[in-house]
Parts: C-alpha cells; sequence; structure tokens
C-alpha cells in the first residue's frame, strides 16, 4: 500500500524521561539499557525512548498500548502538555519542541485540539459555552464563536442542548461536548486521549461509528490513543503499537494481525476474531473468466466450460457488473436457440465492497455456490471471492497468530 | 542560682526591639497613618449616619426582604424577631455601628486578601512565606494587635479596624488559595491544550470554579471581623462591644447579657445571609 498523502506531523528521536537526571538516563538507555534497569540505577522513568513516526494528512492514526506503555505521554509531547526531553516535533515545518511560551500558545490553538478521557468539560459553562472554549481563547468575536460553536455542536448531535450544564448529560453526552469543543476550533490535528474508554460499550460502539462517519466526512487528521485492541482495529487507518515507551510496530490493523512484528504483538493479538477485521479483499480472487454482454449464449457456455465454471459475471465493455448468468441458463438457451444472453441475466447477485469484512460473508453464501462480486464505487467488477477463499485467509490468518 | 554561678545568660531584649520599630515606624510615618485614619473616620461617618437615617422598622423590613429573597422564609421571620429585639432592648444604635466596623474591616480585609490569595495559588514560592505569616496572624491574641494601632491611628474606630483587618484578613486569603488550588487538574490540562494564556485560565476558569471556596473564605473572615469588632472597644471603638464594656465596668451582668445577645443576633443574620452565596450555585434543570 503506497501513502501518496502528505506528512503532517513528522515525529523523530522522541524521548521522555520523568526525574531530574534525564541526561544519566538518556547515557544509560543509548548503552542499550531498557527502562526497569535505568529506573532501577537512576531512579529515573524512561517514559519514551526515541520514538520516530510520520503522522499523514487526514489520516485516523492510533496509538495503542497498555497502561504504562507511554501513549498518554506521547501525545501529551505533542502539544507539550508535557516537555520533551529530547527529539523533534515537526508540524507543517514547525518543530514544536523548539517553540517558546508564546509561539507555543500560537501553535496549540492553531494546530491541536484535544478530547479527553474523563471530558474535562468547563462545569461551570453551559455546553454551547464548553463549545465556543477554544474559539473564545483565541480571541474570536463573539458572532463566530456562537455560530462556530453550535455548527459543532450539531455535527455530534448536540442541537437543542445548548443551554444545558454539563452535569445534566450522560457521559456519552458529556464526550459528544467534548468532541464539539474539539471540532468548534477547527485546528489542524485532533489529538484524542482514551476518549471513549470511560463511554460504556455500546454507547463506545455508536462513538466510534460517528468519529469514523467525521473523520470520513472532514478528513480531519487524528491521533487516537487506546489501550483497547478491538477499538484500534476498528477504527485506524494505521496503529501504532507502543510498549515500555518504544514503538514496537506500525501498520495497518490487517498488517499487525497477519504479520506481527515479534512475539509480543502476536501475543497481543491473539484471541482477536480475524473475521471482523480481513475484508473481503483479502480474501478476493482475479476473475477467471467474464462474459460480456453482446456474447451470445453459446460463448458464456464455452467460456464457463474452458474455465471449469457453473457461472459466469456478466459485464459491459467497461467491467460494470451487470449481473451472473447461470450453465443451467445458457444450456437451456442454447437449446432453445435464443441469442440474447442479457435475458438470461439474474441481476440480483450478490456485490461487496471490498472493505466488507469477511464476518458478513457467510451469510451471503448461504443457500447457493455462486462466487461473490467485489464491486468498486463504480460497480465496476474488482475480482470474486469464493467460499474456499475465504476459510483459507482466516485460517492463514489463525495460523500467523498461533 | 544565677547569682551564685555567676554566670547568665542574657534576656533577648525582643520587646524592646519590636517596641523600637514600631516607634521609628510611628515617628516617621505618623503623617501616612493620619491621613488614612481621617480618611477612613470619613468613611465610617458616612455609612454610620446612612444607616442610622433609616427609620428602624424600614431597617428591619428592608433585610429581612433581603433574606427572604436570598434564602428564605425562615430566614426573614428570624430577621425580624432578631432585629426587633435588639430594638426593643435600645441597642439599635450601637448595633449599627459595630454593623459599620464590620463592614468596613471586611472590605479592607478583602480587598487586600483576594489579590495575595491568588498570588499564593499561583506562585508556590509566595505560598512558602504567605502561609507562616497567617499562622502568625492567626494565632497571635488578637488583643496585642490592638497596642500597636493606639500610636498609628489614635484611640477609637480607625485603630479597630486596623486590628480587626489583620486579624480577620487570613481566613480569605487562605480559602481564595484553597479554592484555586482545588480546580481540578483535567481541566488546568484542557484549557491548556486550547491555548489558554496564565491570566484567561485565571478569569475564565480558576476564579469561577474556586467561587464558592472564595465566598467562605469571606463569610470567615466577616465572623473573625465582628468577634474582634466587640474586644476593640478596650481602645475605644463604639458599639455593641463598648455596651460590653461598660456593664462589665459597673459590673452590671444584665446589660453585659443584653449587649452579648445583640451581639449573636447580628451574628448568625450576617452568617446566614453570606452562606447562601457560598453554597454551590445549583444549575437549573
Amino acid at each position: 500500500m503506497t501513502d501518496t498523502r502528505d506528512v503532517k506531523i513528522r515525529v523523530r528521536n522522541l524521548s521522555k524521561v520523568f526525574g531530574n537526571q534525564p541526561d544519566k538516563a538518556l547515557t544509560l538507555r543509548d548503552q542499550g539499557m531498557k527502562r526497569p534497569e535505568i529506573l532501577e540505577k537512576t531512579g529515573q522513568t524512561l517514559g519514551l525512548s526515541s520514538v520516530d513516526f510520520d503522522v499523514m494528512e487526514g489520516e485516523l492514526l492510533v496509538i495503542m498500548g497498555l497502561s504504562g506503555s507511554g501513549k498518554s505521554t506521547l501525545i501529551r509531547c505533542l502539544n507539550r502538555l508535557i516537555e520533551p526531553t529530547e527529539g523533534e516535533i515537526i508540524i507543517d515545518g514547525q518543530d514544536v519542541a523548539k517553540l517558546d511560551d508564546k509561539s507555543l500558545l500560537q501553535c496549540r490553538r492553531k494546530h491541536f485540539s484535544m478530547v479527553f478521557q474523563n471530558f474535562a468539560l468547563f462545569p461551570h459553562r453551559t455546553v454551547q459555552q464548553n463549545a465556543e472554549f477554544g474559539l473564545e481563547v483565541r480571541g474570536e468575536n463573539k458572532e463566530v464563536c456562537f455560530q462556530r460553536g453550535r455548527d459543532a455542536l450539531k455535527q455530534v448531535g448536540l442541537d437543542g442542548w445548548e443551554d444545558a450544564y454539563p452535569s445534566q448529560l450522560s457521559g456519552g453526552m458529556q464526550q459528544r461536548v467534548g468532541l464539539a469543543r474539539a471540532l468548534a476550533n477547527d485546528s489542524t490535528v485532533l489529538l484524542m486521549d482514551e476518549a471513549f474508554s470511560a463511554l460504556d460499550p455500546l454507547i463506545r460502539k455508536d462513538m466510534q461509528q460517528e468519529l469514523l462517519a467525521l473523520q470520513h466526512k472532514m478528513k480531519k487528521t487524528t491521533i487516537f490513543i487506546t489501550h483497547d485492541l478491538d477499538e484500534a482495529l476498528s477504527i485506524g487507518d494505521r496503529i501504532i503499537l507502543l510498549k515500555d515507551g518504544e514503538v514496537v510496530q506500525i501498520g495497518s490493523p490487517e498488517s499487525i494481525l497477519t504479520h506481527p512484528a515479534n512475539d509480543y504483538v502476536a501475543r497481543f493479538v491473539e484471541g482477536v476474531d480475524m473475521s471482523r477485521i480481513l475484508t473481503a479483499q483479502s480474501a478476493m480472487t482475479d476473475v477467471r473468466a467474464t462474459a460480456r454482454d453482446d456474447d451470445g449464449p453459446r460463448t458464456a457456455l464455452r467460456k464457463m466450460g474452458e474455465n471449469g465454471l457453473n457461472s459466469l459475471f456478466v459485464v459491459r465493455r467497461d467491467r460494470t457488473l451487470l449481473g451472473i448468468v447461470t450453465a443451467e441458463d445458457a444450456e437451456r438457451a442454447v437449446r432453445e436457440n435464443l441469442t440474447d444472453l442479457t435475458e438470461l441475466i439474474h441481476s440480483d447477485c450478490c456485490k461487496i465492497s471490498p472493505e466488507e469484512p469477511l464476518h458478513n460473508l457467510f451469510t451471503l453464501f448461504a443457500g447457493h455456490n455462486h462466487p461473490l462480486a467485489v464491486v468498486d464505487e463504480q460497480s465496476r467488477l474488482m475480482g470474486v471471492v469464493v467460499k474456499g477463499s475465504v476459510l483459507a485467509e482466516l485460517a492463514e490468518a489463525g495460523e500467523a497468530n498461533a | 542560682m544565677s547569682e551564685s554561678t555567676g554566670f547568665t545568660i542574657p534576656k533577648i531584649e525582643l520587646g524592646d526591639w519590636i517596641e523600637s520599630g514600631l516607634d521609628y515606624l510611628t515617628n516617621n510615618y505618623s503623617s501616612i497613618t493620619r491621613g488614612i485614619s481621617k480618611f477612613t473616620e470619613t468613611g465610617i461617618g458616612v455609612l454610620n449616619d446612612s444607616l442610622m437615617w433609616l427609620p428602624e422598622w424600614a431597617m428591619i423590613a428592608m433585610v429581612a426582604l433581603l433574606c427572604w429573597r436570598l434564602s428564605g422564609t425562615r430566614l426573614a421571620i428570624g430577621a425580624v424577631l432578631g432585629l426587633g429585639l435588639i430594638w426593643n432592648l435600645d441597642l439599635w444604635d450601637p448595633m449599627i455601628e459595630s454593623l459599620t466596623l464590620v463592614v468596613i474591616a471586611t472590605l479592607v480585609a478583602v480587598v487586600i486578601a483576594l489579590p495575595l490569595g491568588i498570588l499564593a495559588a499561583l506562585s508556590d514560592r509566595f505560598y512558602k512565606v504567605i502561609m507562616p505569616t497567617l499562622d502568625f496572624m492567626q494565632t497571635m491574641p488578637a488583643f496585642v494587635y490592638l497596642i500597636p494601632a493606639i500610636p498609628f491611628f489614635g484611640i477609637g474606630s480607625v485603630s479597630a479596624i486596623f486590628a480587626t483587618v489583620i486579624f480577620s484578613m487570613p481566613p480569605a486569603i487562605r480559602f481564595t488559595t484553597l479554592g484555586i488550588r482545588q480546580v481540578p487538574n483535567d481541566l488546568i490540562e484542557a484549557a491548556d491544550a486550547f491555548g489558554a494564556t496564565r491570566s484567561q485560565k485565571l478569569f475564565k476558569l480558576q476564579l469561577p470554579l474556586s467561587l464558592p471556596t472564595v465566598m467562605a473564605g469571606i463569610n470567615q473572615t466577616i465572623m473573625l471581623a465582628l468577634s474582634m469588632v466587640v474586644i476593640a472597644a478596650m481602645i475605644g471603638a463604639d458599639g455593641l462591644g463598648n455596651e460590653v464594656w461598660k456593664a462589665i465596668q459597673r459590673l452590671r451582668p444584665g446589660d453585659g447579657f443584653e449587649a452579648g445577645i445583640a451581639v449573636v443576633i447580628l451574628a448568625m443574620l450576617l452568617d446566614r445571609l453570606t452562606q447562601t452565596f457560598s453554597k454551590e450555585k445549583k444549575p437549573r434543570s
């Protein structure tokens, strides 16, 4: 998968030492010591160690790790709520780590808005006033604050609640306010620190879906922190896996599942229901033969025979899928001397998109033996999925994990 | 004993030093303190006159209305009964004089205390300096402040206010500091994340959220001020304390208790009224 998008944030050699002798700790780190030894020798905690990664424009990047892995430290180093000990954080050509206090304020106002695990809403402000906070701090005039605050609330489905106070809202709604407060700012990067971890599972699923929809619509560069693998896999374009302050693996959800970088990752992803993560694309095979809409039944039958198929997809010249023709129908047409193939086409054949999780395919296979057609957004045939290849793909992924 | 050994540890002349220090201040800055004295006396006079200009019944009605609006019927009835009793006991004028002293002393104390409290909340270094100072101010017996007040401001109400301000200021400072430091860290972090400056954090977040605590501190200040204003009768302050003082000198316990009960009534009214401000504002639902 080649990424042609621009790099939005470039993080290089980012380290954070908690304690009063950071240099000592970094020296030991350079000598190859790990976090526990450094803590024992110097009393310094190595929060992050030489972290490198890029954040692409418009992507949803998930940083995932267990507690103590340094993920919260990492996200706070980006906008310097925590001062990094060493390293570079380049956003739009500007190194955040080197900014003076004044430029840092400007940078936070322009580039970063943040959503917090425990919402961190201002209890003395109404929902509307909470949403306006970032704009107000930036010095926008009253009408702009009001309008954008209101728009942001509408986006997260909170219109009508403007005058309520946060304490009157449920957890899920409170976090919507948190999200609206971040969106209203229209910063270039959205930082979400375990934003959904405090919500109960159903609300959480809803919020994930809504975030995906919003993100899809707005193409906002988003960095999402979580300790929950399922959450990471279901929303992340890419995932960075952290352990003890170090990056263990960076990659798409699929590549992390199917090609874990080491035993740690493998153990981590054990027990994930692959059929929900792997998509039709991974089980897709090339189409061996298709019929054109101007072919006759005889030609279609011959193509099926040559390729050992009992059905054939019919496409137009531009590969737009019209439907499927079965061998039985084609034989009948030949016997009855019909020449028009289009009359035989079953246009209600199963079409799926390449992003469809394998999990959803099983029911589509039920009741017949025809392959499923994978089509792109213009309904052009990309490939086919047969039942056997789905099972094979799942078995293979399971093996890589074991 | 010390004579027999011929070995004495000389007494540290702490008292002498403090006196010469106070003398120095009196000699060199008396023009300033006298000026303050004149100014304050005028203030006391004006406030006193305007409070006494109102007829008693009108004043009682106004206070009752205020109590009813801020708190409820119970406090309003209490106010009418209590103030009515004071009127009946012929202690109305001394009560107004005490109230004037309390109001002015509290105003001065709060005006000084709020900035100091904010500063102590924001600066750890200042916090470390002011906290022992406050301990000193609060534990020093209140009478002691009366003595230096006289050379500075002369006998009378201004000295009383000076001593009262020093004695009653600490809780307002402490509670302001506490209130600001109590603002949850995650809220401060959120404000930081959106690029709020120090003053934006202070005015948009820390002060509004600490308001109930600050008000509780001011309530304490008012209570302390009232108790000190009574004691200050010893240096010639007017008011209910003076009535108590006269009763002591004439050995008339009945008069003393009458004035004492008037102080209790005034204290309770002031306390209940200011408490309504320190209760957290419940969001309307």
